[in-house]
């Protein structure tokens, strides 16, 4: 709904805020040894690094592989068992190679109630894979994921971490066509 | 009518430039704060009657006060990992008016002798994460933020941490965890955080509505702001409307409203040809009112007398479509995924809620297995050092008692009666029954 349409109803003022555009992404270019130092450094106790250093492991390498577990445990100072443990816990962690779109859908109640079952379907048909499948040709992952605090907005889905809402299923096929056509060039 | 006072997002678009935050009377606040006591900003808030916006409800002022005064370093933590399902108002609040969540952070870091804030914020909020660390670099600039703000001598250290994906993070000790660098798991209470929290250091833990509510708190006196609401649940507060109503969205209303009022005012009732079958009155976790509870007032004692609880704001309206066993099925497997594993009957009680209710739904379930689903929940109930076992045996029960019919339907006929028109259908069943 567009600000203005809220306008207009007596008593209502729900303004759906705008999006920002996204930050460009860092042109910090040294390595990841270095740059994990100076997030150390923000906190008062270096063990408060390790989230935010296997966040730039995993955007370093991809996916959280055995590679990327030795960088954080070496840059951090810890175990590669530790790490590991710590990764595991949370979702945004990725543990095994994912495609170059990872889709994630939302189907917690809101978002179910309106729609996200549909969505999901979409995806299905379009990519030909389920949740937790990775497309042949490596260009798609698809996950059904827990509330994205989208509720009012959805169904919500995520590319890469970055939000579409609403997404509803009609919309589906001409997104992934977009998708696959960025990916053309150098695919 | 009492529903047209808006405190925190009175006002059209967006204040994301420090400029327009100015403008708006944006930092005279934090100005006024430092040159005054410390012990002034938290009897303004303590005065204010406020209490905690992020779903337990603390009166925020007290909160504060149990920070022992002589102990350093001290922390303020702020809990931007809203993750209640059908939560979506710290989101906005950071969208459309992040300074005033800053200027709230500094001026309680200030009153609470904080010695730095790690503002949590969810992995998965980036574009929130993005406005934020844009405008913490605008205020830096401004010399709100950093050392000796202002020239009054008090160093404000604010550190932007990003979680990775876990309701569970959201519950203050478990953010403290992860925070620290461990698996997001709850600890035992005592010790509270206020004596043992961050680095075993006194630490406040309070929600992003709560801190951006600061500002205008101490604007207006915490007097006038008391004066908004009720005896007991003063001020406005944004709830987040979703699922099937016309237009949902967030809206921020005094205390004094009613579920009808925004429901059917704001949120213009039922999309049309549909009847209401339930509320969700406060997240995902809250048992469901009936219907013929829609002119339960939204404060907090209104919601908990009616037998649910206000959480954390977020009201989902379901229709007359949904089925019940299947929403019950979503709810649990939701808490049974974000379960720690740390208590005994949280780790088993939501896996085995989890298969009674996919049992009833597919139409496996045996006679006495609702029983045994109430025994299960009861079983959980109080018996966890967190309340995200309680999270999801408080609804599961509610949708039991209140559709208890429609619940035994499933098992009496073998399977869903209702696979053809439930919106969540095709999520458990063949798309063929889905439109």
């Amino acid at each position: 709904m567009e600000p203005s349409d809220a306008q207009t109803l007596a008593g209502a003022r729900e303004t759906r805020p705008t999006w920002p555009a996204p930050l460009p992404a860092s042109d910090d270019t040294r390595p990841l040894y270095d740059r994990i130092q100076d997030v150390i450094a923000l906190y008062p106790e270096r063990k408060s690094a390790v989230v935010p250093a296997l966040r730039l492991a995993q955007d370093e390498y991809g996916w959280l592989s055995e590679q990327a577990f030795d960088a954080v445990a070496d840059a951090t100072g810890f175990t590669p068992a530790f790490c590991k443990s710590v990764a595991s816990f949370y979702d945004m962690f990725r543990l095994t190679p994912t495609g170059r779109y990872e889709i994630c859908v939302c189907t917690n109640v809101s978002c179910a109630l309106v729609g996200a079952a549909g969505t999901m379907r979409a995806f299905e048909r379009e990519l030909g894979i389920h949740p937790g499948e990775t497309s042949e040709d490596g260009l798609f992952t698809l996950k059904t994921v827990e509330c994205y605090g989208g509720c009012g907005w959805g169904p919500v889905v995520s590319v890469n971490e970055r939000y579409h809402e609403p997404l509803p299923a009609e919309q589906v096929p001409e997104l992934v066509a977009r998708l696959r056509a960025d990916a053309e060039p150098d695919a | 009518m009492t529903t047209d006072l808006r405190i925190l997002l009175d006002f059209d678009g967006d204040r994301r430039d420090i400029g327009d935050y100015e403008r708006a009377g944006g930092y005279r606040q934090l100005t006024k704060a430092l040159a005054g006591a410390p012990e002034d900003v938290i009897a303004a808030v303590d005065g204010s009657g406020i209490r905690g916006r992020g779903g337990a409800g603390f009166p925020t002022g007290r909160k504060a006060s149990f920070l022992p005064k002589d102990r350093k370093p001290a922390y303020l933590c702020v809990n931007a990992d809203e993750s209640e399902p059908g939560t979506f108002k710290d989101r906005e609040i950071m969208l459309r008016n992040p300074h005033a969540l800053i200027e709230g952070v500094i001026t309680m870091s200030f009153g609470i002798g904080a010695t730095s804030a790690f503002i949590y914020i969810r992995g998965e909020y980036r574009a929130e994460f993005e406005v934020l660390m844009t405008a913490l670099q605008q205020a830096r600039e401004r010399g709100f933020v950093g050392a000796d703000v202002l020239g009054s001598g008090y160093d404000a250290t604010v550190v932007l941490h990003r979680g990775a994906g876990a309701y569970i993070c959201g519950e203050e000790t478990a953010l403290l965890s992860s925070l620290e660098g461990e698996r997001g798991q709850p600890r035992s209470k005592p010790p509270f955080p206020a004596v043992a929290g961050l680095y075993a250091a006194p630490t406040l833990v309070n929600n992003v509505e709560t801190l951006a509510s600061v500002p205008y708190i101490l604007e207006m006196g915490g007097a006038a702001y008391a004066e908004i609401g009720t005896e007991r649940s003063k001020g406005t507060r944004v709830f987040s409307l979703s699922g099937n109503v016309k237009r949902p969205g967030n809206y921020e209303l005094p205390l004094t409203a009613t579920l009808r009022e925004l429901i059917e005012g704001h949120g213009g009732g039922m999309p049309d040809g549909r009847t209401m079958k339930a509320i969700i009155p406060g997240g995902s976790s809250a048992p469901i009112l009936m219907p013929d509870q829609i002119d339960t007032h939204i404060d907090f004692e209104s919601i908990a007398a009616a037998g649910s609880m206000a959480g954390s704001g977020a009201i989902i309206v379901i229709d007359d479509r949904t089925c019940m066993v299947q929403l019950a099925l979503r709810v649990s497997e939701f808490y049974k995924h974000e379960s720690c594993g740390k208590c005994t009957p949280c780790r088993e009680g939501t896996r085995w809620g989890v298969d009674i209710i996919r049992r009833i739904e597919m139409g496996e379930a045996r006679q006495g297995e609702l029983d045994l689903l109430l025994n299960v929940c009861d079983r959980i109930l109080g018996n966890c050092l967190c309340p995200l076992g309680d999270a999801m045996a408080m609804p599961v029960a509610s949708y039991v008692t209140h559709f208890r019919d429609e619940f035994q339907r499933h098992i009496d006929e073998g399977g869903c009666p209702f696979t053809e028109h439930s919106p969540i259908s095709g999520l458990y069943h063949e798309p063929a029954a889905v439109s």
